[in-house]
């Protein structure tokens, strides 16, 4: 997998960056060319609040190249609506439940090979932020 | 449009080849399929595979086949859709006979899975999802099918055992087909106990990696010879769905297989209970149910109740995976949709042995690619 691939994503990986519809505020994550809703095609830039509810989960035990298992993996509906896909971390596989609170975290996705470059991206762990803000 | 019609159908047994490749693979289904219709030549080859260039590193396949199968000069080329690339192979051939660009074309879906290591064929699987999004984040087929099957389980509160109906019919099935990669029933026990691939996805949930190649021969109504048995392909349509999960409004629905059907009964003037079985794209339990739900067997969360009634069996009011399906025939993956046709088929024209279904006059069959992101529907009679 290249480099420059990941260089694309890194508003998206890093900062769980989508977009806001300017004639319709819907928001998108990841960037469409057209609105889902308005077909409009004037955006600005909007970083999610990367906190939402497990949606759905699974344990991977048989993984790709590149993965090593068990890992998990969940669809995350996110406090904006969005439902978005992503490796859930800090966690074990029996203390996960469809709505419990998670968090966006930045974390390793994957290397390529012993030598090759890292990638970093978002996952989500089970919500923490509640107790240190307040 | 003109009408089209299948006149030959031929497969290679579905299994482990190590002794096979890609060229044995393809030019072997397709000549059979030639012999089965009696004719020497084509004016295409379509050919419907999805992993020979990442697995095989072999691109130009469908030229490779043709030379394979002695059918040069002829117009050639690949079709991929995922899962789904066998069904589309199909359909780009009885598109192109039905707008009277050629006169008889053979379709052939290929796969050969088990030169690479297991890893590597997952990676490739997985890059019939949003590569950017999905895969590089370490999903595969079966963990967004997972994904699928829970939700499934938590919306309409079922449990996995309840899956096991269209399991224990594919194995049934897969028992008295010859062609068929795993032809021993298995128990509700052994289902039950099937390891886990990807929670709640155990092992007997799952369609297996494999080999194989399977062809059918499509021509007009002029072009039909004397002691042929043509079939007619009575409708046929693709459609297509959000390559993300997350972004379908709802993903228990798969609307990709929806449409695709409720095209081909309008375009038929049938409707579902007109269908005498049903070749569904089981690859995982959790996509037979949605399968059943989206073509209008069952109502949203009720296709596990259809099944547990034993109607999904043969004699049963819509049999499925009447030789196997994927899951137990086999799912060489861009293969999967060509050999639907061709066991469909072989039902229509009653000689599907010991598996024949009684009344077997007009089948439905739905190849699905990228957890539901394309699919492939025909409706064929005899
Ligand atoms: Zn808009």
């Amino acid at each position: 997998m290249d480099l420059p691939r990941y260089h694309r994503l890194r508003s998206a990986y890093y900062r769980l960056e989508g977009q806001r519809c300017a004639s319709c505020d819907t928001l998108q994550f990841p960037a469409r060319a057209r609105c889902g809703s308005c077909g409009g095609n004037a955006f600005e830039d909007h970083r999610l609040s990367g906190r939402g509810t497990v949606y759905s989960y699974t344990e991977m035990t048989q993984a790709p190249a590149g993965f090593p298992p068990p890992y998990l993996m969940a669809l995350v509906r996110l406090e904006e609506g969005v439902l978005l896909a992503a490796q859930l971390t800090d966690i074990d596989a029996h203390e996960v439940e469809i709505g419990m609170p998670v968090e966006m975290v930045t974390r390793r996705l994957r290397e390529h090979g012993p030598r090759g470059f890292l990638v970093y991206g978002y996952k989500f762990r089970p919500l923490l932020g509640r107790r240190l803000v307040s | 449009m003109r009408d089209v019609f299948i006149i030959g159908a031929g497969q290679t047994p579905v299994g482990e080849h190590w002794d096979l490749g890609l060229r044995e693979l393809g030019a072997t289904a397709v000549r059979a399929a030639l012999d089965d219709a009696r004719v020497e030549s084509v004016d295409a080859l379509y050919v419907g595979n999805m992993l020979s260039g990442c697995v095989n590193g072999q691109e130009n396949l469908a030229t490779l086949l043709a030379d394979a199968a002695d059918l040069l000069p002829a117009e050639a080329w690949k079709i991929e859709a995922a899962c789904a690339s066998g069904g589309a192979a199909v359909r780009a051939a009885a598109l192109a006979v039905a707008a009277g660009a050629h006169d008889v074309v053979v379709a052939v879906g290929i796969e050969k899975m088990t030169d690479a290591v297991t890893g590597s064929v997952s990676a490739g699987l997985a890059s019939a999802a949003d590569q950017d999004y999905e895969a590089s984040h370490g999903f595969t087929f079966v963990g967004l099918s997972a994904l699928m099957m829970r939700r499934y389980m938590h919306e309409h509160d079922r449990s996995r055992d309840e899956f096991a109906p269209f399991a224990l019919t594919a194995h049934r099935n897969a028992a008295g087909n010859e062609n068929a990669m795993f032809r021993k029933p298995i128990s509700e026990e052994e289902y039950r106990e099937s390891p886990a691939v990807a929670s709640p996805i155990g092992v007997l949930d799952a369609a297996p990696i494999c080999d194989g190649a399977a062809a059918v021969v499509v021509c007009t109504k002029e072009a039909i010879q004397s002691g042929q048995e043509p079939l007619r392909i009575a409708a046929s349509a693709a459609a297509t769905d959000t390559m993300a999960l997350g972004a379908r409004g709802d993903i228990l629905e798969l609307g990709s297989a929806a449409v695709s059907s409720s095209r081909c009964f309008e375009a038929s003037g049938l409707g579902p209970s007109d269908m005498d079985l049903f070749e569904a794209h089981d690859a995982f339990t959790i996509i037979t149910a949605l399968s059943l739900e989206a073509c209008g067997y069952a109502g949203r969360g009720e296709a596990l109740r259809l099944a547990a009634k034993g109607c999904v069996a043969p004699g049963g009011c819509i049999p499925i995976s009447t030789s196997g399906g994927l899951k137990a025939r086999g799912h060489p993956v861009g293969a999967s949709g060509t050999y639907q046709i061709v066991d469909a088929a072989l039902q229509l024209r009653g000689r599907a042995g010991p598996n024949q279904l009684q009344k077997a006059r007009r089948a439905l069959t739905q190849s699905i690619g990228g957890h539901g992101s394309v699919a492939v529907t025909h409706i064929i009679e005899a």
